[in-house]
């Protein structure tokens, strides 16, 4: 059996996070990046998946060349190789293009079972491309999942909602996208880091999976960002001090705010 | 030549450095106040392959060396010495002499718990009577039939009276040398064995979510093969043991001594006197750049021992190195939580601070694994000076 985890490199969420002044896209160059937490939760599920039997686990990232580091940790904590899609033409790529080269590379990959995805990205945070990406490939996507288990070429599935759980099955292949509810993302150990530095990883390009790179990138985005302007900053909180009339003052607050 | 460590040791202090911040810190104070042993993060230790960093790969170890295993205490140690001794004492007092000295049967039954953490080894060489001069053993094993019989007490044991202890290897006169000297041997004691009572915890000053207990021997009786490799090597077998424990303690108060250093400059930041933060009265400042030069000074001569021992070198010249580091980093250690406390005036001596607690733990570091004085005597006689 074979699965792969999509990971991405994303600038670390605690740090100062900015966009590029010239064409607004996430500046990647300023701030430390790091696997996408969300993602680990992907890892884990292929690597249980794996530790219960008989399977294959790849890495696959699409990103500049520091996305590298995504796949390493992915090796680190027990992937078995990795594929990285570096290309210059990809910078500012959108959602629809992310997903078409990803599947593109999935082809390439071939004869994959289980494609495993975190719930969102914790920069672009959109959570489109896993299903865009079942588009390109016409497979069965099941989001959301909280637990699921992979037996006799079928995948069941528990899709946790809001409100209730359903039980879903699709047929291997397909693609799911694990919740951050699923598992605890192991810690990769010493003997990881060391096994890791010995295991393939595969750097492809755009000519490599026969795409036109005027296809994608920012000229090619559907959507712009034509304008970013920072939150403002968070002011000091009015404090009502309670005289006996605190219940009233607090919703004529409420009130001149327009809240109720 | 480099002083820096490599980049997988880098990455895997940065994975350490997560695991103790997300699982151990949060923690501390509370396990703490309660002298509570935290079983289920020593299990999560072991699964994160801690324990087993300098043991064979046969036995499911790393076998990845003392400097990896510095690399893991500092980053243990810099949120929490009681967890950061936990692993320290259980690999070089338990799992090393196993290891090291242990016939094949012998490894093959203790090692794989062990190194995976499902399992915890103790070490007793000190007793009521004898500590620094161990050699001094009051403690017997009398040979009876296929038997070792053993009566005696140690003292202050970590790890010795966990739920996840499941030996603890015990020094013993086992007969004469040819000289007239005590003739001691090393023999490992299951848990649970007839005779082997563990007694209740003591109350510390620190270390208070480490396990210690002194131990009583009343005619426990072990079979003649849990004689840990030759009969009258034990001598010899600590004393080696000691070497390796002196330099992961050295990097256990390097830990300490980082604390120290990241709380005061967080502190003088934070606190103002007089209209401006703290940090910026040299009499503050200049106090914690101190620190920093006691954190990089411990950390070089920690560090250099490790990497003597890791390249192979002579005993002695390991020897020395360790104890030059145990002797630096721990004396430092105490001077640095002694800073840390007054950089943060009354707060320091609450225990709310984690200075506070630190300030209480670093004291046994000049103590544990041969005393600062000890240090100095082995550092005396390596220069050849006709020290007693
Ligand atoms: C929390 C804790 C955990 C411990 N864990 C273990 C363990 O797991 N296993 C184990 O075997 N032991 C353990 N120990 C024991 C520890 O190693 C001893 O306490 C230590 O070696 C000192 O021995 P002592 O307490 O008998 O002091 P003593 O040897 O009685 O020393 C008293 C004082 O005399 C000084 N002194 C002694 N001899 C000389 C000399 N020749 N020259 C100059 N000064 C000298 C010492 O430096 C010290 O200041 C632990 C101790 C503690 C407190």
């Amino acid at each position: 059996m074979k699965i792969v985890a999509l990971v991405k490199h994303v600038p670390d969420a605690t740090a100062e996070r900015t966009f590029d002044d010239a064409d607004h896209t996430t500046d990647r160059t300023g701030v430390d990046g790091l696997l996408s937490e969300l993602d680990e939760y992907a890892i884990e599920s292929a690597l249980t998946v794996a530790d219960g039997g008989d399977a294959e686990v790849v890495a696959l990232t699409m990103g500049p060349s520091g996305a590298a580091d995504a796949i390493k940790k992915a090796l680190q904590m027990g992937a078995d190789s990795g594929v990285h899609i570096s290309d210059d033409a990809l910078h500012g790529s959108d959602a629809p293009a992310t997903a078409r080269v990803l599947a593109a590379a999935l082809r390439r990959i071939g004869d994959v079972d289980l494609v495993l995805t975190g719930m969102a990205s914790t920069d672009g945070g959109m959570s489109v491309v896993p299903a865009m990406l079942a588009e390109h490939l016409d497979l069965a996507h099941v989001g959301f999942v909280g637990e699921f288990s992979v037996d006799d070429g079928t995948v069941r599935c528990r899709r946790d909602g809001d409100t209730a759980s359903e039980s879903v099955e699709a047929a291997l292949p397909a693609i799911v996208s694990v919740t951050d509810q699923i598992n605890e993302p192991r810690y990769p150990s010493f003997k990881g880091i060391m096994a890791a530095k010995k295991k393939p990883v595969e750097t492809l390009s755009l000519a490599d999976l026969d795409i036109d790179p005027s296809t994608v990138g920012l000229a090619a985005a559907t959507s712009v960002v034509d304008e970013v302007t920072k939150r403002p900053e968070r002011t000091q909180g009015e404090i009502v001090t309670d005289e006996g009339d605190g219940g009233t003052r607090l919703v004529e607050y409420l009130a001149a705010q327009k809240f109720v | 030549m480099t002083f820096e460590l490599s980049d997988e040791h880098e990455e895997f202090r940065g994975v350490v450095r997560d695991f103790a911040r997300a699982e151990i810190a949060p923690h501390a104070a509370q396990w703490d106040r309660e002298h509570l042993f935290p079983v289920d993060t020593v299990r999560a230790m072991g699964e994160l392959g801690l324990f087993g960093l300098t043991a064979p790969e046969e036995y499911g170890g790393a076998a990845a060396g003392l400097t990896s295993l510095c690399v893991a205490i500092e980053e243990i140690g810099r949120v929490d010495q009681s967890m950061g001794i936990t692993l320290e004492a259980a690999v070089g007092l338990g799992i090393a002499p196993i290891a090291n000295y242990g016939t094949q049967e012998q490894k093959q039954r203790w090692l794989p718990d062990l190194v995976a953490g499902r399992a915890l080894a103790a070490f007793g060489l000190t007793e009521p009577g004898s500590g620094s001069d161990a050699a001094a053993t009051a403690t017997r094993a009398v040979r009876d039939g296929d038997s070792w019989v053993i009566d005696g007490a140690k003292q202050f044991i970590t790890n010795s009276g966990t739920e996840l202890t499941s030996c603890v290897t015990v020094t013993a006169r086992t007969g004469l040398n040819a000289d007239g000297s005590a003739e001691i041997s090393s023999i490992i004691v299951p848990a649970g064995t007839d005779g082997f009572i563990v007694e209740p915890a003591y109350d510390k000053l620190g270390w208070h979510a480490s396990d210690t207990h002194p131990l009583t021997f009343d005619g426990a009786r072990v079979p003649a093969d849990h004689l840990l490799g030759r009969q009258g090597a034990g001598f010899a077998q600590f004393l080696a043991a000691l070497d390796d424990g002196r330099v992961a303690i050295a990097a256990l108060a390097v830990g300490c001594i980082q604390a120290m250093v990241d709380a005061s400059v967080a502190y003088a930041g934070d606190r103002s006197a007089f209209g401006t933060p703290i940090g910026t009265k040299q009499g503050v400042a200049f106090q914690i750049a101190d620190l920093q030069v006691m954190a990089d000074a411990a950390r070089l001569l920690t560090y250099r021992a490790a990497a003597l021992r890791d390249a192979g070198a002579p005993q002695d010249q390991v020897k020395q190195a360790a104890a030059a580091a145990k002797l630096y980093a721990t004396e430092s250690a105490v001077a640095a939580t002694r800073t840390a406390t007054q950089v943060h005036g009354g707060y320091g001596f609450m225990e709310e601070y984690p200075v506070a607690r630190f300030y209480r733990d670093a004291k046994i570091l000049e103590i544990g694994e041969g005393t600062s004085e000890i240090q100095r005597l082995i550092l005396a006689r390596g220069l050849g000076l006709p020290v007693e």
